[in-house]
Parts: structure tokens; sequence; C-alpha cells
């Protein structure tokens, strides 16, 4: 019986995260991620409350200018925040799309996954009749 | 084309939940992705037979998926087409794709494997061209966690 492991707010989510995303937002997002590069500096800042851009940078073999260009389009696609503090640049993680674009992905899960918790829940109620109803008639 | 696989260990007997997925009072039961009853349901479970099944969702939409069923072996396999008639997912609309559902039975009942293939979008089939589908969503995934994780330590 799973029905009630969902409360009533994430299934109000569910189908509207299914029917209300934004295309457009979520192009930019995946055209971003499509680049290994980012996705590494992505996953470093995902270890890290916030990193410098040359700790950022020290792992890659490209020049800091090309690394800043990468900074450049997270920053723009709204995956990072930069901020700066005296002459150093501070990067961090901004959640919020990331959110977005997982939810994109994982819409149809979020809408079958509740109905088959339901279908369990009915066919279990089904064979517990089927089986009763046996039993009567094997008395 | 993107796919989607969940497996479920149900107890219940295959026949059971093979007639929960073929007639229109038992998909009736469990159709559509919250507790909002399902509107109406028709099935007509023989190979070249339609379905269709219209469910209301608590933003008070109204969502129809209709196709066709092309493979129906009891109480084991059944494969359908499937589109979006009215509402559902925009990113889908006007197109078909597949839903293939196995029963296996087993010991405590039936493992269920549920199948949404031929699902297809812009950004899934660029993604599938440059081969990085699966890394991304492992990915967006980890950094979701990980920032939620942050968010609540703030």
């Amino acid at each position: 019986m799973a029905i009630g492991r969902l409360t009533a707010s994430t299934r109000e989510q569910t189908l509207h995260r299914l029917v209300n995303y934004r295309p457009r937002d979520l192009d930019r997002i995946f055209a971003t991620l499509s680049d290994p590069t980012r996705r590494a500096i992505l996953a470093r800042l995902a270890q890290e409350d916030s990193m410098t851009i040359s700790a950022l940078a020290e792992p890659f073999s490209i020049k800091l200018p090309a690394v800043m260009k990468h900074l450049d389009v997270l920053s723009d696609a709204g995956l990072i925040t930069r901020s700066k503090h005296g002459r150093t640049v501070n990067v961090r993680l901004s959640p919020a799309p990331l959110r977005k674009a997982s939810e994109w992905l994982r819409r149809y899960e979020r809408f079958w996954s509740p109905a088959l918790d339901r279908l369990a829940a009915h066919v279990e109620r089904k064979e517990a009749e089927a089986r009763a109803a046996e039993a009567k008639v094997g008395r | 084309m993107t796919s989607l696989t969940l497996v479920r260990r149900i107890a219940a007997r295959p026949s059971i939940v093979f007639e929960a997925m073929t007639t229109a009072e038992g998909v009736a039961a469990w159709y559509g992705p919250d507790d909002l009853p399902v509107v109406s349901a028709e099935m007509d479970a023989r190979v070249g037979g339609a379905f269709r099944v219209r469910f209301r969702t608590l933003d008070g939409r109204d969502h129809e998926a209709c196709g066709e069923f092309l493979e129906v072996v009891p109480p084991r396999r059944i494969v359908m087409s499937w589109r979006w008639a009215v509402g559902g997912d925009p990113e889908e609309s006007g197109r078909v794709s597949r839903i293939e559902i196995e029963l296996a039975p087993i010991a405590e009942g039936t493992e269920v494997t549920f199948t949404h293939a031929d699902l297809s979008s812009e950004a899934s089939e660029k993604g599938h061209a440059a081969g990085w589908t699966g890394a991304l969503d492992k990915l967006v995934r980890h950094l979701a966690r990980a920032a939620a994780t942050a968010e609540k330590t703030q």
C-alpha cells in the first residue's frame, strides 16, 4: 500500500510539472550542459560550497580565459552565480534551474509511479477478495 | 527517443493484474498521476482494439490518452500505442509513443515491468545525438540533491 507515501502537495505538483514546464529555458540549460568541461565544472561546484575561479580552473588543461568563457555560459543559463570579494571571484552553484531540468527529465516517472502504486493497492484488494471467495468454495 | 521503465512486485496473481490493465473498470481504479477519479475509460483489449482514458487532475484540467492494443497475451504481456488526445504533455503532442507491460509470475504474486518507450523530445534527441543523456540525467540528479542538502544546512 504505497499510496500514503505521497503528500497531497507533491501529487498536485506532479502533473503541474508534467504540463507546465518551460521548454525554452530547458533548451538553454541542456545546451549548456552538453559540454563536458562545463559539466565537470558543475560537478566540482557540487562538492564545494563555493570556489575561486583559479581553484576551479586548476584541474583543467585549458587556459584561464577559456574557463572564464565557460563560466559566462554557465552564468547566462543561471546555473552558477559569481560574487567578487576584493581581488577574488567566488563561484557557486545555483540549484533552481538544475532542479527544473531534473524534474523535466523525470516527468513521466512522476506520472506513472503514483499510478502504479494505485494499481498495486487495487489488485492487492482484488487478490484478497478472490482468496476469500476461494476459501468459501473450498469449505 | 527516450524511455522509462518501472518495475513493481505486487501481491496479486498475474490474471488479476492483467484484468486491471485491460478492462475499463480496472483502469478506472488506477490511471492518472493523482487520486482524482478517472472520468471515463474504454478498453477493447484485443489486437487492433482501441483504448481511451480520460482523467482530471487536481489543477482542474482534463487529460485524455488514447491508442491501440498492439499485442495482447493474457496474462503475460500487453503492448499499446499511446497518444495524448487532450492535455497531457505538450512535448508529445501529436506523437505516438508506446507502452509495454510484462507480467511475470513470482512467489508473492506478479512482477510488473512497465515501460513507456519512444518518448521523444527535442532536448532528448539532441542529447542522444551527443550521447550524453544518461550522464546528464545522473549529473542533474546529483546536483539537484547536493543543492537541496546545501540549502537545508544554510
